[in-house]
């Protein structure tokens, strides 16, 4: 098995903060992963992006050439990465600011309202938290407990964030599973 | 005992394997990408008693690396191209006085500013000895982070054992991607074969003296000339490393390293699942090259691929060793971008057909 | 009485500066700093006649933005780049624009020698106690008790060394006939640094030896503050260690007050 998921969107949105979830979360589970972000002159310009791969294979390359799993923060990734996305690939749309109808047949969207979820646990800072859970629920690479766990260790220092933060990522693994 | 498996950054790796390699005392300059180093050393040395000190340039921090190794310490320097270039004088000086220290260079594109995307474009530089004089540089390239943390305890036994600055080389891809790492135990510095040579005043023995200008008339530079040599003819028996990943199935190997080498890996995995086989040959040591291995590799194949973040540098080595046993490909791209697997599967595609698509024959 | 004659333009766009968008960051010095050398160029009719150098910093993008000549220099050598330039146009004006890390770290020798050589070049130096472009590391002008990447806990002067006052440095050398540090976060002071950068491109006009204004600037990035606190931080703090002021004046000239 292997899941390259990249995650774009403004800085400050928290796009690092997922993929560093996502890895910790798997490489406690025992997995292999590795974790590649954008750097320097890029996130200058406002953006980031990270490209986390997880296998239970060694993994070669932390450059995909088409990931399996796009997580889409803004317009301007969703129009930037969506060609690259694999065949069959999933992509997690921030419905909350992304308007636009999906342009590929090939791949599934899945439109995660997460400002509005997040502000109903009331974390309403907590959206990354909310997408996160939503996708390792849907791609099932890690379950609730491995999740929250991820984060835990991704913010290690930074408990006073953490109940908080586990309220949406249950919220974004139950949005994953009723679909709203 | 080993570490915990650890989740770090390439640079944060190479910080903290350096500390349990025994490194006490660290010198650099701000370059992009690779500050992360520095930055984790400016708040790890002191808690284990080591130097961290921001020079004011690289000039200043080869130097500074000089003199603590001249007095004893295991020390380092780290930069990116622009940097490593200024670090050269220094690299000539500490070759020529046969001083050990590792410098770490994570290649950005060049030259000149170039720009912060990874790239391998100082090969020559690093292979050839960068700076002036009849001198070589063991090179280590790492193919990711767990190579990042072994490599780093090896470049600094290599320095010691030979007495001679150790470049590795790596790039900014490498020094920005997390993987987890387990890293060596501490090196207990008490184990550290002693050091005859070093500066720490000369109470009860002769003084000392260290230099690289050699004037006598008895041909004194020209001696220690060959004697440089003949510790490069032993690195080069003792030190080689490359790693090979085949099959008897192949009919191409590709030849790659760092971060081109695990590109090119992806690539191979999704080729053979279309049946062309290609086996991978990544040398570990830039130089000594481990050119007889390849060579040996090279006469099993009728193709033999070479893939580089770089125009084309170590394609050289590769026609030094393999000379007209295979067919040689070439595929090179410059720095400022980052390349995928796909790119390199269409060139392996292309070389396999041999019909120039891709890259470019090399005439022999 | 036409329109034309009714109405005198008293603010435009300058000429010295092309209409780009700046990559400088919010509350940046940078800018202003531009703003102030473009508008004294086209004050004294210069633009035609300038080569300049901007350093490896924040600013290696100058050219984007400045409307004259300029070659970007290895990070450091803009001084000797400079000195070059002056040598084959000696007739032009030659100006360095420098951070602190460019100008005062690793171009420590380039910038003294310069100096010294009292080369008829006009130097604009952003201090901004930080390095900007690399993301907050010390710089050597960073103060005592100041957080950046390489200073955990602050800049300790038994660690990390003392911030260094080039000006005062450079104003002891026998070159150097002019310099003066103004801050880029009051009125009066943007007011005072365009008065100074004309003196000094005025010393180099009139062949008197190598002159250099000093400008206190706001890095909000990497000082981790917001614009408003960086201004005032600036003014109520980084004055402390670098006052404001003529440091050194042999020119001769009148001030027009
Ligand atoms: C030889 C070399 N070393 C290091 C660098 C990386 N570098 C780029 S700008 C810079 C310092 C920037 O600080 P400063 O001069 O204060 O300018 P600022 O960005 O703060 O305006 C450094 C270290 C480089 N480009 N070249
Ligand atoms: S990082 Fe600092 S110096 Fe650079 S543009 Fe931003 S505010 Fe200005
Ligand atoms: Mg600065």
């Amino acid at each position: 098995m292997i899941t390259r998921t990249t995650f774009a969107g403004f800085g400050g949105q928290g796009v690092l903060l997922m993929g560093y979830i996502l890895s910790h979360g798997a490489m406690h589970k025992g997995l292999n992963i590795t974790y590649f972000p954008s750097y320097g002159a890029e996130m200058r310009g406002g953006t980031a992006n990270c490209t986390v791969t997880v296998s239970d294979k060694k993994i070669a390359s932390p450059v995909a050439s088409n990931p399996d799993v796009l997580v889409a923060m803004n317009g301007p990734s969703l129009d930037k990465f969506e060609p690259t996305i694999i065949k069959g690939g999933l992509i997690f749309l921030n419905a909350s600011l992304i308007p636009e109808a999906p342009s590929r047949t090939d791949v599934e969207y899945i439109q995660v309202p997460i400002v509005e979820l997040a502000k109903e646990v009331g974390n309403a800072r907590g959206a990354n938290m909310v997408m996160i859970g939503t996708v390792c629920a849907k791609t099932g690479i890690l379950s609730l407990e491995e999740t929250i766990k991820g984060m835990q260790a991704a913010m290690k220092g930074k408990d006073k964030f953490f109940g908080a933060n586990e309220k949406a990522i249950e919220r974004g693994f139950a949005f994953a599973k009723d679909g709203r | 005992m080993p570490s915990e498996k650890m989740l770090m950054n390439g640079s944060h790796v190479v910080a903290e394997a350096a500390v349990r390699a025994g490194c006490r005392y660290y010198f650099g300059y701000p370059i992009t990408p690779q500050n992360e180093l520095p930055e984790y050393l400016s708040a790890r040395m002191p808690e284990i008693g080591g130097t961290f000190i921001q020079g004011e340039s690289e000039i200043a921090s080869i130097n500074m690396v000089l003199g603590a190794s001249v007095a004893g310490g295991r020390a380092m320097t780290s930069s990116s191209s622009p940097g490593v270039s200024l670090k050269q004088e220094g690299i000539s000086y500490m070759a020529g006085m046969e001083l050990p220290g590792v410098i770490i260079n994570m290649m950005r594109g060049g030259p000149g500013l170039g720009n912060i995307a990874p790239s391998a474009a100082d090969y020559f530089q690093a292979t050839r000895g960068g700076g002036h004089g009849d001198y070589r540089t063991p090179v280590l390239a790492p193919g990711g982070s767990q190579e990042l943390a072994d490599l780093t305890f090896v470049a600094f036994d290599i320095a010691d054992k030979y007495r001679t600055p150790v470049m590795l080389l790596g790039d900014g891809l490498m020094g920005q991607v997390m993987e987890p790492v387990v890293f060596p135990d501490f090196i207990n510095l008490e184990d550290l074969p002693k050091k005859d040579w070093i500066l720490d005043g000369c109470k009860g023995r002769e003084p000392r003296a260290l230099f690289s200008l050699l004037l006598g008339q008895d041909g004194q530079l020209y001696k220690h000339n060959l004697h440089l040599q003949e510790k490069y003819d032993q690195i080069t028996a003792n030190e080689l490393r490359w790693e090979t990943k085949t099959q008897d199935e192949d009919e191409m190997i590709i030849v790659a390293y760092g971060t081109a080498a695990r590109i090119a890996e992806s690539a191979i995995e999704e080729l053979r699942a279309e049946g062309l086989n290609v086996g991978l040959f990544r040398p570990i040591t830039l130089w000594p090259y481990p050119m007889a291995a390849l060579r040996e590799l090279a006469s099993k194949v009728s193709k033999v691929a070479v893939f580089e973040l770089s125009m084309g540098q170590m394609v050289e080595d590769v026609v030094l060793s393999v000379g007209d046993r295979a067919e040689i490909h070439f595929y090179g791209l410059p720095g400022g971008i980052i390349p995928t697997p796909a790119d390199v599967a269409d060139f392996l595609r292309s070389a396999s057909r041999g019909d120039g698509k891709v890259g470019r024959r090399i005439d022999v | 009485m036409s329109a034309e004659a009714a109405y005198k333009k008293i603010f435009g766009f300058p000429e010295s500066l092309k209409d780009n968008p700046t990559h400088y960051c919010p509350g940046c010095g940078h800018s202003i700093a531009h703003r102030l050398v473009a508008e004294c160029l086209d004050e004294m009719n210069l633009r035609e006649e300038t080569i300049g150098v901007p350093p490896v910093g924040c600013a290696v993008l100058a050219y984007n933005y400045f409307n004259f000549d300029m070659v970007e220099a290895p990070h450091g050598r803009a001084l000797a780049v400079a000195t070059g330039i002056k040598r084959v146009h000696p007739d032009k004006l030659v100006l360095t624009y420098q951070g602190d890390g460019d100008l005062a770290a690793i171009g420590t020798a380039e910038t003294i020698h310069a100096a010294n050589r009292g080369e008829r070049i006009s130097t604009i130096f952003i201090n901004n106690a930080i390095y900007g472009m690399t993301g907050g590391q010390m710089a050597p002008t960073t103060t005592l008790g100041q957080n950046a990447t390489t200073t955990p806990g602050g800049r300790d002067q038994r660690l990390h060394g003392n911030p260094i006052d080039i000006s005062q440095m450079l104003a002891v050398s026998n070159g150097v006939v002019y310099v003066e540090r103004c801050a880029l976060t009051t009125i009066k002071q943007i007011n005072r640094a365009k008065k100074a950068i004309k003196k000094s491109f005025r010393c180099q006009l009139d062949d008197l030896g190598f002159s250099l204004v000093e400008l206190l600037s706001p890095c909000p990035t990497n000082w981790k503050i917001s614009p408003k606190d960086a201004w005032k931080w600036v003014n109520e703090e980084m004055v402390k260690t670098y006052p404001l002021g003529v440091i050194k004046d042999i020119t001769g000239y009148e001030d027009k007050k």
